[in-house]
């Protein structure tokens, strides 16, 4: 895991950072061959037009018209990339994503200063959550009363999903904001109490990779991590039964609720 | 319009040292005030960072030689606790923008310079003007004194996102005092803008303003439309913490294991929103004086007029504009819908290239002069590329698509800071000495300007250049113990350079001081105008008298008229009759 960082971008390893690490390495070297070019005449007129006997200073007014090209050329640079790299790559990201009937669904309630998993257990329910079932034993509130979620999962500050497949995050805060971030994944996004805010992404490498909170949080922000853990799809389902297994008897059967995605307010 | 000049404000001014000095009405007097209270509070902003930075560079240790001078409840054992810590960064942030360079810039330089520049006995307002300066300065005193009170200063970052902010100590003296801020700042808006277009002398037409009174006019445009969302959400954000609304807090919050009472129904979002529309606009309230600033030396010091005058100001103008509609770019990743979010992608590229236009014309300043290198003209050149580095990294940052990544990290505060420090402090510096010959008749020391200059500028780029780095690595902001999260071991050691460089930094601002205080006190009387520049302060004498103009001067020609052909000498003073 500590192989996966050094002084530049992490080691990719979802979907999507290629497409990230294209536009964040284009854009690097388009800066630094701007700077290079432009720093290269700045030089030049400092050197030719110092201060030297016998010659002053020219006044004349040049058309600015001249001036304009570098204006020009980088808005042609930036519309090229809000048109062909910013709007589609954020569409495929940002709005558009897979369908929860192909993806695992995982919940996560953020707190401080902790990240609280439910997988929704052999029923592929979740329970229901309400604030008023908040206590040390039950960080994320399930209501004990339900029986679609007598067979959940939680964990906490450690996510595990399978390769091959994409992951749906829905995700909510208890307190404050905080922000959901993989830096191998290439993945961030804040988490607002009192909404409930999606993210996705599809792991190509299997391993463990950190979680860490990118948004202020209070005192122990930089404490507030967790672990990702990407296993071969049989990993992932020895991992599911050996959790199932702890859990309370199941009685998905009767889950007669249908109460998937309870009514609460996280 | 120009008005005709009156002598009425002389008789106000009285000849007691309170008068003259403290509860003083004219524009000079409160511009050096603001001058040296702002410089102030930029040393304080900068002595909390140099302690944080303690604690980024060797996370845990306790902090030599002061650690165990500072109080228990801030570092036990000379290791700084995590609240204050917070403590330090919000704070930070706060006095750097709101207490030092928007007063350095707009209250001092602004409040002076911009009344001489027109050829204006005083600003249209001068006793607005002593109120502005008597709130500005109980404010930010209430601001500092927020250390010292029960829970400590504001510790929720400068943006004080909701709820963290409202469930934080410390919180509520940081909107009051901001509340008290604002309404300086709106009340110099008004005065600045009423002056620039009411006070100016005859002859001078808007086509005639030196480049520095466009940016100043511009700036405070901002500061009047910008200002007032903020103080509204601020005494929102304030009725939350002391009235039980919930403006920004939704129902069914859990914080610390408890529930709290509160009604809901509030968007934590809202502040966001409020909060960024001012501080977008902000960003170019901080950077437009400077740019200002660096386009007056570079006309004086290449002895030419300035290229593309009109392009200057229409950009200026146009980024004014724009920068009402950008500042949801901060917010990408904030939870507002995905969709917002092209809007303005597509606005924050526009307002890019008028940047890029301003910066151009002052680079093709350069072309065709006679370059002096004084200690000024060191600081504006420097501006140029290292504003442009500020100006390039926006780039990543402001594309939606990157900004998955580069949001919330270094990266961000990198890029900020080449902006604001290498860009707007290095143009105030280069400010400071281009006009303390105006301010006290006397010149500051070259030699060690040049020693400030070249420490300066090499130790800024120390300190925020690895940033760019780490943030590339992932390291994310305002995190106490940088080592407790795997991914930011790598790029620790430059956090190392980051904090040595901050406290070279300071090692070489003493000269400065030095320079400064003794340059006051012991300093030698120079020329009326040493620089041999055009515009219209240097039309009256250094320092200028109450009332600056011995006659309403007239103005004859452009701002810029330097080298121009078959003229006597290489500057045609802006007053003189051709």
């Amino acid at each position: 895991m500590k192989g996966n960082y050094g002084w530049g971008l992490p080691v990719a390893a979802s979907t999507f950072a290629g497409p990230i690490d294209f536009g964040i390495k284009l854009i690097h070297a388009a800066m630094f061959a701007i700077f290079i070019l432009w720093a290269i005449f700045f030089a030049y007129l400092l050197l030719r037009y110092r201060r030297r006997e016998g010659r002053s200073a020219q006044a004349g007014y040049e058309s600015p018209l001249k001036s304009l090209i570098p204006d020009f050329f980088v808005l042609v640079f930036e519309i090229a990339l809000i048109v062909f790299y910013a709007i589609p790559n954020w569409h495929r990201i940002k709005i558009a994503g897979p369908s929860p009937d192909t993806a695992l669904v995982v919940e996560l309630v953020a707190e401080q200063f902790a990240w609280n998993f439910q997988y929704p257990g052999p029923d592929g329910k979740f329970g229901r959550r309400d604030v008023q079932f908040i206590e040390p034993a039950n960080p994320i509130g399930l209501d004990p009363q339900d029986p679609a979620g007598k067979d959940d999962i939680t964990t906490v500050n450690e996510l595990h999903v399978p390769l091959g497949k994409p992951t749906i995050l829905n995700m909510s805060s208890k307190d404050v904001i905080h922000s959901f971030f993989v830096p191998e994944f290439r993945v961030k996004q804040d988490i607002v109490p009192g909404m409930k805010i999606s993210l996705w992404f599809e792991p190509t490498l299997a391993g463990r990779f950190e979680i860490g909170c990118a948004q202020l949080c209070g005192v122990a922000h930089s404490m507030m991590r967790g672990d990702a853990y990407v296993h071969t799809p049989s990993e992932y389902e020895a991992w599911l039964k050996a959790q199932s297994g702890q859990a309370p008897a199941t009685t998905a059967a009767n889950a007669a609720t249908g109460n998937s995605n309870g009514s609460s307010t996280f | 319009m120009a008005v005709p000049h009156s002598e009425p404000r002389s008789s106000e001014h009285g000849s007691g040292f309170i008068d003259k000095y403290v509860f003083s009405v004219d524009h000079k007097v409160i511009g050096l005030q603001y001058f040296f209270t702002s410089c102030f509070f930029l040393i304080v902003g900068f002595a909390m960072i140099m302690l944080l930075r303690w604690q980024l560079a060797f996370p845990g240790q306790p902090l030599p030689l002061i650690g165990r001078l500072l109080p228990m409840t801030w570092a036990p054992d000379g290791i700084l606790m995590p609240e204050f810590y917070n403590q330090l960064g919000a704070m930070h942030g706060t006095i750097m923008v709101f207490l030092g360079i928007v007063p350095l810039g707009v209250g001092a330089f602004g409040n002076y310079i911009l009344p001489l520049q027109i050829g204006a006995p005083d600003m249209a307002f001068p006793r607005l003007n002593m109120m502005s300066y008597w709130l500005y300065l109980p404010g930010g005193m209430l601001m500092l004194l927020s250390f010292v009170l029960p829970g400590g200063a504001a510790q929720s970052g400068w943006t004080s996102y909701a709820p963290l902010a409202i469930v934080n100590p410390g919180q509520t003296v940081w909107l009051l005092a901001m509340v008290v801020i604002i309404t300086s700042s709106l009340l110099g808006a008004v005065n600045f803008i009423v002056t620039t277009l009411n006070m100016r002398a005859a002859g001078l037409t808007l086509g005639r303003l030196p480049i520095f009174v466009w940016a100043q006019l511009v700036t405070a445009i901002l500061l009047l439309l910008a200002f007032p969302p903020l103080e509204a959400a601020a005494v929102l954000q304030l009725m939350d913490r002391i009235a039980g609304t919930s403006f920004y807090l939704p129902a069914g919050l859990v914080v610390a294991g408890e529930s709290l009472k509160v009604a809901g129904g509030g968007q934590p979002l809202l502040w966001q929103h409020l909060f960024w529309f001012l501080a977008h606009p902000e960003v170019y309230v901080l950077i437009l004086p400077s740019m200002g600033i660096v386009a007056e030396i570079i006309a004086n010091g290449t002895r030419k007029p300035i290229f593309g005058y009109t392009e200057i100001v229409a950009s200026m103008i146009f980024i004014g504009a724009m920068s009402f509609i950008v500042w949801a770019h901060h917010m990408f990743l904030s939870g507002m819908s995905p969709r917002l979010s092209n809007f303005f992608l597509v606005t924050t590229m526009i307002i890019s290239v008028p940047s890029v236009a301003v910066l151009t014309c002052l680079v093709w300043s350069l072309k065709g002069g006679s370059i002096r290198f004084t200690t000024p003209m060191l600081f504006s050149l420097a501006f140029l590329p290292l504003f442009g580095i500020g100006g390039l990294t926006g780039l990543p940052l402001g594309l939606t698509v990157t900004d998955i990544y580069l949001h919330d990290t270094y990266y961000v505060i990198g890029h900020f800071h080449y902006v604001v420090v290498t860009g707007t402090i290095i143009a105030l510096m280069g400010g400071t000495y281009y006009w303390f010959p105006k301010w006290f008749g006397k010149q500051l020391n070259d030699f060690w300007g040049k020693i400030h200059f070249w420490g300066t500028a090499i130790c800024m780029n120390g300190i925020f250049f690895p940033m760019f780095i780490q943030g590339l690595a992932g390291v994310q902001r305002r995190l106490y113990d940088p080592t407790a999260q795997l991914h930011n071991l790598s790029t620790q050691p430059l956090n190392v350079v980051s904090s040595v460089s901050a406290w070279l930094l300071f090692l070489f601002q003493i000269p400065f001081l030095v320079n400064i205080v003794y340059t006051i006190f012991k300093g030698k009387r120079c020329e009326e105008n040493p620089w041999r520049a055009t515009t219209l302060e240097w039309a009256c004498a250094s320092p200028p008298p109450h009332g600056n103009f011995e006659r309403p001067p007239r103005v004859y020609r452009g701002p810029y008229e330097y080298s121009t052909p078959r003229a006597r000498e290489d500057w045609t003073p802006q007053h003189v009759p051709s």
